[in-house]
């Protein structure tokens, strides 16, 4: 290994070529304070809140972007570093709204917490900036440019991570921002709603669109009937929130905590979960059997089926045609709960507890009405579920627990690992392959479509045929994929995309995370949660059973094709008509 | 007229953009077509054709470059080497330096703006003319001074602009 020694506050150290000062000086123990630099995005070099000195060099560097050199002598703690940075905050405090009491960001704020911890206490200068209106224009992503520090992360994860850049830095000096194009709103450009930079924006600037008052409300109108629904990933974040270590399974408290909060009825998306992967195996046997239409895409991913209708309206067919689990539940909620519980489905508010900022889009979209009702009225994420449970005064640390309800909250260890990349095709495989053979597969655990590599595949024998499947997650990564398939490298039969890196379990209305391993943390709980399950296929699963045998016969019937199917958008105009639809309908 | 001049016409319609011109900036932009290093030189070469470089032809390079139109927009602004607002035939200057709006240039280009037909720094209608506001170009003792073109006028009354814009077609 080629390494380099230096001095950082006195202690020697060697590290490897190419390391930077910041991370050398967290292995001598020196906690540097960052802003723009992002742990998992990286980045950095454009806020300056990282500078230390360097002997014999002219100005302070920034540790974050600088490598080491040998012989270096670095000090982090200096009197002229200590100046620096506090008046680089003050700098960005001078032009920063000062309604730190009302931001969405009050408590998580990074630049709030930077400032405190540098101690700086007054605002020595003071600048105009240009007033900037908010862009609300999306249902699901609130722009507030008064707010952006410009430190470039936002960009980063919507351009490189996601391959979308629906926003870039414009202009020069004072005028910088970071916008969509031409001045655009959100909701005119390519945006597929995943929500991933709210997930990284230090302030307040680009924030989830929020709809727990809406929810508070319908929960005290007693003409209302309030049913919730919560995705799998949820509980494997939803403790974060409260100060519990990541990797926390908190099912039975977040079931309990909705109680408390007044809903009528607690259902588990889980089970839609297993109701996705009946119809979607269907389909599947259906199409390996005639060849056509391969590969077969999944669908439950709304920013994935935004992401496909803006950059590869081509692909509408090979898409699986069945609403995510999420529609999917509320349209069974709508008619099959609805007449069980003898419940008027006017009267129903369906409330959806997502990982996912894009599920707001989908659940707008007009199409999403099959029960003659909206199919789901509001989804709020981890982030508003945590609001939400803060706002009554409902601590998870100390809820009583509790048990979906029936008829719609049994669910099996594979509806559980719909929540991470490669779950869902898990999931599918395990009873496809049933469904084929007639018996399970010899290992349920199909550990190469596991892990958090960007694209997996695998090779499975069925009844004989190879089946040979893909997984992506992270738009660009999918773009890699497609562009595999569509140049005919690369052939498959079945591949699974989620719009988020790391799939739901990171889904951008996650709770905030800077913590390198937080991926595997959560998804060991989905994994622990699926081998703890009395049934581990969806098939199996008691209430999806009697969901069909009293309600939608069979998979791919005229009902569940009415009820759990849906169409694309397809066509030049795709992405303008429905945002002009989302318009209209917000 | 050929398939792509049909397509270039009518994606250029009301923009007066002359047909001819937008077949020689869709040929500079085909060129390029997938290389997203040469932003940059596609945006020069683009409006060094066009003069300017108006929404559609970002949307249309970003599209063929495979970069995202937030990029392309990032740069156009960036840089003041380029505009997005189109010149007019002729480009009228008027000088606000220190000496020549001392002189009077405040009401020099108030004349200028109304005898060209010209709204705020944009275009004429008939795209005849286009003004903007110049820094001082170094010819105080001229002052106030108007240029148009290669042309420079000096101590130029409000009055007299009609007749001097009437030489330029
Ligand atoms: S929501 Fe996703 S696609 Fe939209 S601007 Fe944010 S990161 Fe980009
Ligand atoms: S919007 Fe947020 S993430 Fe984006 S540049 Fe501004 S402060 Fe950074
Ligand atoms: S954290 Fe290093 S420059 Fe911003």
């Amino acid at each position: 290994m080629d390494t380099v020694k230096l001095t950082i506050d006195g202690k020697q150290i060697e590290v490897e070529r190419g390391t930077t000062i910041l991370e050398a000086a967290r292995l001598v123990g020196a906690n540097v304070p960052t802003l723009c630099y992002h742990p998992v995005l990286g980045g950095g070099g454009a806020c300056r809140v990282c500078v230390c000195e360097v002997e014999g060099a002219r100005n302070l560097v920034a540790s974050c972007v600088c490598p080491v050199n040998d012989g270096m002598v670095v000090w982090t703690n200096s009197k002229a570093v200590r100046e620096a940075r506090r008046t680089v905050v003050e700098l960005m405090i001078a032009s920063h709204p000062q309604d730190c009491l009302t931001c969405d960001r009050s408590d998580t704020c990074e630049l709030r917490r930077l400032a405190s911890r540098l101690n700086v206490r007054e605002g020595r200068f003071t600048r105009e900036k240009k007033a900037s209106p908010k862009d609300t224009s999306s249902p699901s992503v609130v722009r507030d440019p008064s707010k952006c520090i410009l430190c470039g992360r936002c960009v980063e994860v919507c351009s490189s991570v996601q391959g979308v850049g629906a926003i870039g830095l414009a202009n020069r000096g004072i005028e910088t921002v970071v916008a969509p194009a031409f001045g655009d709103d959100l909701a005119d450009t390519k945006c597929v709603a995943c929500g991933q930079c709210t997930a990284v924006c230090p302030v307040g600037a680009l924030i989830v669109k929020d709809d727990t008052d809406a929810v508070l409300d319908a929960l005290s109108d007693e003409n209302k009937h309030v049913v919730v629904q919560v995705a799998p990933a949820v509980r494997a974040a939803l403790g974060e929130e409260f100060g519990l270590p990541a990797g926390t399974d908190v099912t039975a408290e977040m079931v309990g905590a909705l109680k408390q909060l007044g809903f009528d009825a607690v259902f588990d998306t889980q089970l839609s979960a297993d109701l996705t992967i009946m119809e979607e195996g269907n389909e599947f046997i259906e199409r390996l059997k005639s060849g056509e239409r391969l590969p077969l895409i999944t669908s439950c991913s709304p920013g994935w089926i935004n992401y496909m209708e803006n950059f590869h309206p081509d692909l509408v067919d090979n898409v699986s045609s069945c609403k995510s689990p999420q529609q999917m539940m509320g349209a069974v909620i709508k008619t099959y709960y609805a007449k069980k519980a003898g419940v008027d489905p006017s009267k129903i508010v369906s409330v959806s507890i997502m990982p996912c900022t894009a599920k707001k889009f989908e659940a707008k979209r007009p199409e999403m009405n099959s029960s003659g009702y909206r199919d789901v009225d509001y989804v709020l994420t981890t982030r508003e579920l945590a609001s939400m449970l803060r706002q009554v005064g409902i601590d998870l640390k100390s809820v009583q627990s509790s048990d979906f309800d029936s008829p719609l909250g049994e669910s099996t260890g594979a509806g559980e690992i719909f929540g991470v990349t490669g779950g869902v095709m898990e999931a599918a495989l395990r009873s496809v392959y049933f469904a084929l053979t007639n018996k399970p597969l010899e290992n349920l655990e199909l550990h190469p479509v596991r892990g958090f590599d960007g694209i997996r595949e695998a090779e499975i024998d069925v009844a004989g045929q190879k089946v040979r499947v893909a997984v992506a997650h992270g738009l660009s990564n999918a773009e890699e994929l497609l562009r595999r398939i569509e140049s005919g490298e690369k052939e498959y039969h079945f591949v699974e995309i989620m719009a988020c890196p790391g799939g739901c379990i990171a889904g951008g209305g996650q709770p905030f995370s800077q913590d390198p391993d937080i991926k595997s943390k959560r998804a060991s709980v989905l994994y622990a949660g699926d081998r703890a399950k009395k049934q581990r296929m969806s098939h199996d699963n008691p209430a999806v059973k009697k969901l069909y045998g009293e309600f939608l016969e069979t998979p791919g019937s005229e009902i569940a094709h009415k009820l759990l199917h849906t169409t694309y958008c397809q066509g030049e105009k795709c992405s303008e008509k429905a945002s002009a639809n989302i318009k209209e309908a917000s | 007229m050929s398939e792509a001049a049909v397509r270039s016409t009518a994606q250029g319609a009301g923009t007066g953009i002359d047909p001819d011109l937008m077949k020689k900036v869709d040929a500079v932009i085909e060129q390029y077509r997938g290389n997203r290093g040469a932003l940059i030189p596609v945006l020069h070469e683009v409006q060094e054709i066009i003069g300017y470089l108006p929404r559609f032809v970002q949307s249309k390079i970003a599209e063929a470059l495979g970069v995202s139109e937030a990029e392309v927009y990032g740069v156009v602004t960036f840089y003041s080497l380029f505009t997005m607002k189109p010149a007019g035939r002729h480009k009228i200057g008027v000088c606000l330096g220190t000496a020549c709006y001392v002189k009077g240039a405040a009401a020099l280009l108030e004349a200028v703006k109304q005898a060209a037909g010209v709204e705020n720094d944009d275009v004429s209608a008939d795209g005849r003319f286009s003004v903007e506001v110049t820094r001082c170009i170094g010819a105080c003792g001229l002052a106030p001074v108007l240029t148009i073109d290669e042309d420079v006028y000096s101590r130029v009354s409000p009055e007299s602009v009609s007749e001097i814009l009437e030489k330029y077609e």
